[in-house]
């Protein structure tokens, strides 16, 4: 493989993976700045969406592959499942695994093994509800080139994350700039005790940032199951290279967290060009230590409590 | 209706429900993705016979342990002083007792008493391998990792790691690896144990000099993926390591001093003590480690990162060596292993063992080297207890569920764990008192 040959058919699924990362990095960056804390259990909030997305499909889907308009409703309705899935396993999390040690002002290592050993507890718990083994989702279209760039394909599955990725973006910019909700979030990343002080509402908003963080990791978790398949254990490495993407972007940082995610994943599509495909998770590992080691607040600055 | 719901003791009759049903869905049959609701409605609709006594639909046992479960919950929030004084005074004078320094020696002798004549009183061939496989080398483990987590307040999610590192070099040294073996001859396994100590140490100081640096939240997730990053290298470079397929024809160990000759065979339980005095040496080192001028540093680091540099210790210095000194644990434990099975699989080198190593301390109590030994003897005998004779619906890979629940429930109830360290114990209640900054790991964003 050379890379001229190649170059815009790996950046093209390079840019389709770098939005999912970016949307997994997005609930990163969101409960590291009202919390200050990594939350290790988002892997299974992208896991539980991508189980709700498959198990919505299958249902919904006969034999006969959706076209037209019931491709578009089916991939809404998917990623509202995933979505809204993801909330909710998001919301019990912060209720179970985070609210009791916050009342008790728990030291923060605590936090992190609460969040580990639920992260464990819910990917195995689907490992033995769902069966243990690969299982691939029923397709809402025929997946086929739309267009070419340059020669390379453009399928219609990269074109749904796209239009998915940047909708919710956009969304997500909008509310945390101008929304109250979003005034919030800023206060509490800023100073959470003065922001208390001024009425904000710091249960509530810690609350609702992880259901906007689980609703985005949910989406993402649907639209990865849709390419690759869902399995109990999904969630392990996406969400390990969105954590990377996040800290390259500058953790705390929305928009940082976007341009990490692309930059990571057509970095890393791109990186399979040098190195062999087996060992592409260890460059998105080089990655996360070169830039914690050379510069630790990330591409963009961590920007707690400022818009985006 | 809301008022009710806001009632405090509505809230935790439900909570206890909860609980409940959450134990009901563990315990429960499992499901597939042809039937995914089969393994949650089974869990509660299934018949199933209780200690053999009566048979009834599971819902039932778990509604009462449920409603028991709130009994006692409101009976021992609402407890009088005079309980208070009563549950003291019960403790009191076995804690007072376990401060002293001859009946610490005195349950220090019994105990390696009782672990000497245990093989002799347990001869089932799986308890006996289950207790050199799965319990004593899983005690050296928890003990090395102990001082990591434990000692320096450092959560290192990639043990297995330095585990694997020590087995592979074992595997090199005695010339069963593609690779040719150390100077060309095949060592006994003996040989392995310095060699496979000084790696996994100098693997652990690559590592955790440049990373310990970090905050302690970052430092988890890259000893995360560094576990990770391991086994995809052990998998695929099949020139050094064989790949998948693992590596077979470990030696096991042996002994030639002039006359003695000694080889240690299939059988465990020569194993079991071989590993015993290699697990009673390493607890006398890690016990002196926590009293001498190093375990004075990682708690001052622990406490207060900040007023520890100040009276002039290096916070990384100490770190690294913390960290260095679980690696080399780690390889050790790994020297061990691979002698005794024989064989090592990549596959057998996962995150799951490092979360299992981490639930042993935690369970026992971190920085409490009583407590993490007693730890992982229980869990440890637990889980084999349920490899052994499983309850219905038990799969192996349940396990998991288990024990990540059970690390989330001890963060909630008992964060010092089951025998805290009384330094732990005080460092936790001053930092939920607002006071002091010990295991903040933020130790680079100190507000």
């Amino acid at each position: 493989m050379t890379l001229r040959r190649e170059f815009w058919y790996l950046f093209v699924g390079g840019v389709a993976n770098g939005f999912l990362y970016g949307m997994v990095a997005v609930g990163y960056t969101l409960v590291y700045g009202v919390l200050r804390l990594i939350n290790f259990a988002h892997s299974e909030i992208f896991m539980s969406g991508g189980f709700a997305g498959y198990f919505v499909m299958k249902a919904m889907i006969g034999s006969s592959v959706p076209s037209g308009f019931a491709t578009v409703y089916l991939i809404v309705i998917g990623i509202v499942a995933g979505g809204v899935v993801g909330a909710i396993v998001a919301t019990l999390l912060e209720r179970v695994a985070y609210r009791p040690l916050r009342r008790r002002n728990a030291p923060k290592l605590a936090y992190l093994i609460s969040a580990i050993g639920s992260s464990y507890f819910l990917f195995n718990l689907a490992g033995k509800e769902f069966g243990r083994y690969s299982i691939s989702v029923p397709q809402p279209y025929v997946n086929h080139t739309v267009f070419t760039i340059f020669g390379a394909p453009v399928q219609l599955y990269y074109i749904v994350i796209l239009i998915v990725g940047v909708v919710m973006f956009l969304g997500l910019d909008r509310v945390v700039a101008t929304t109250k909700l979003g005034r919030g979030i800023r206060a509490v990343a800023q100073d959470a005790e003065t922001a208390s002080l001024m009425g904000v509402n710091i249960d509530r908003t810690i609350a609702m940032t992880f259901i906007v963080g689980g609703a985005l990791g949910g989406a993402a978790g649907f639209l990865f199951g849709l390419g690759t398949g869902v399995v109990f254990t999904m969630g392990f490495t996406p969400a390990l290279k969105a954590f990377t993407a996040a800290v390259l972007g500058g953790i705390g940082n929305l928009r940082g967290a976007m341009i990490g995610g692309l930059l990571l994943g057509v970095v890393e599509s791109l990186s399979v060009v040098f190195v062999q495909a087996a060992y592409i998770d260890v460059v998105a590992f080089g990655i996360l230590v070169a830039v914690l080691l050379i510069r630790p607040t990330g591409l963009l600055g961590e920007r707690l409590g400022r818009a985006a | 209706m809301r008022t009710l719901f806001h009632n405090v003791s509505v809230r935790r009759l439900i909570s206890a429900l909860a609980v409940m049903a959450v134990v009901a869905v563990m315990t429960g049959p499992a499901g597939s993705t042809e039937t995914p609701t089969a393994g949650f409605t089974g869990s509660f609709a299934e018949k199933s016979s209780f200690f053999g006594m009566f048979e009834t639909v599971r819902w039932v046992p778990f509604l009462f342990l449920g409603l028991v479960f709130f009994s006692v919950w409101s009976l021992w929030l609402s407890r009088g002083q005079q309980v208070k004084d009563g549950v003291a005074k019960v403790f009191a004078a076995p804690r007072a007792a376990a401060e002293r320094r001859p009946v610490r020696w005195g349950i220090a002798v019994l105990l390696i008493v009782v672990a000497l004549i245990l093989p002799h009183i347990i001869t089932d061939p799986f308890w006996q391998a289950a207790m050199v496989e799965q319990i004593a080398v899983y005690v050296l483990l928890a003990v090395g990792l102990n001082v990591v987590v434990g000692f320096a307040g450092l959560l290192d999610l990639g043990f297995v790691a330095f585990y694997a590192i020590g087995a592979y070099t074992t595997a090199w040294v005695t010339g069963a690896l593609p690779l040719p073996p150390l100077f060309g001859i095949h060592m006994d396994p003996f040989f392995a144990i310095p060699i496979a100590i000084v790696i996994a140490m100098l693997a652990g100081i690559i590592l955790g000099a440049p990373t310990l640096r970090l905050r302690g939240d970052y430092l988890a997730i890259v000893t995360l993926g560094f576990g990770e990053i391991i086994t995809i290298f052990a998998n695929n470079l099949y020139g050094i390591t064989g790949g998948s397929q693992g590596t077979a024809l470990i030696p096991h160990f042996s002994l030639h001093v002039g006359p003695i000759k000694y080889l240690w065979g299939l059988t465990p339980v020569p194993y079991y003590y071989l590993t015993l005095v290699f697990v009673v040496l390493f607890l006398a080192a890690f016990s002196l480690l926590e009293h001498s001028r190093v375990g004075r540093a990682w708690t001052a680091i622990r406490e207060d990162e900040v007023a520890a540099e100040s009276v002039g210790i290096n916070p990384l210095k100490y770190k690294v060596m913390a960290f260095a000194i679980g690696a080399s644990t780690a390889g050790f434990a790994g020297v061990v292993t691979a002698s005794q099975s024989n064989n090592i699989f990549p596959s057998s080198f996962t995150l799951s063992f490092s979360i299992n190593i981490l639930v042993l301390v935690i369970f026992g109590g971190m920085g409490s080297i009583f407590g993490v030994v007693l730890g992982a003897i229980i869990i440890q005998t637990g889980s084999m207890y349920l490899l052994h004779t499983p309850p219905a619906g038990y799969q192996p890979s349940d396990l998991y569920v288990y024990l990540g629940a059970l690390l989330v429930m001890m963060m909630i109830f008992r964060p010092a764990g089951l025998v805290p360290s009384r330094r732990r114990r005080r460092e936790i209640r001053l930092s939920e008192a607002g006071e002091g900054h010990a295991d903040e790991v933020l130790t680079g964003d100190q507000p």
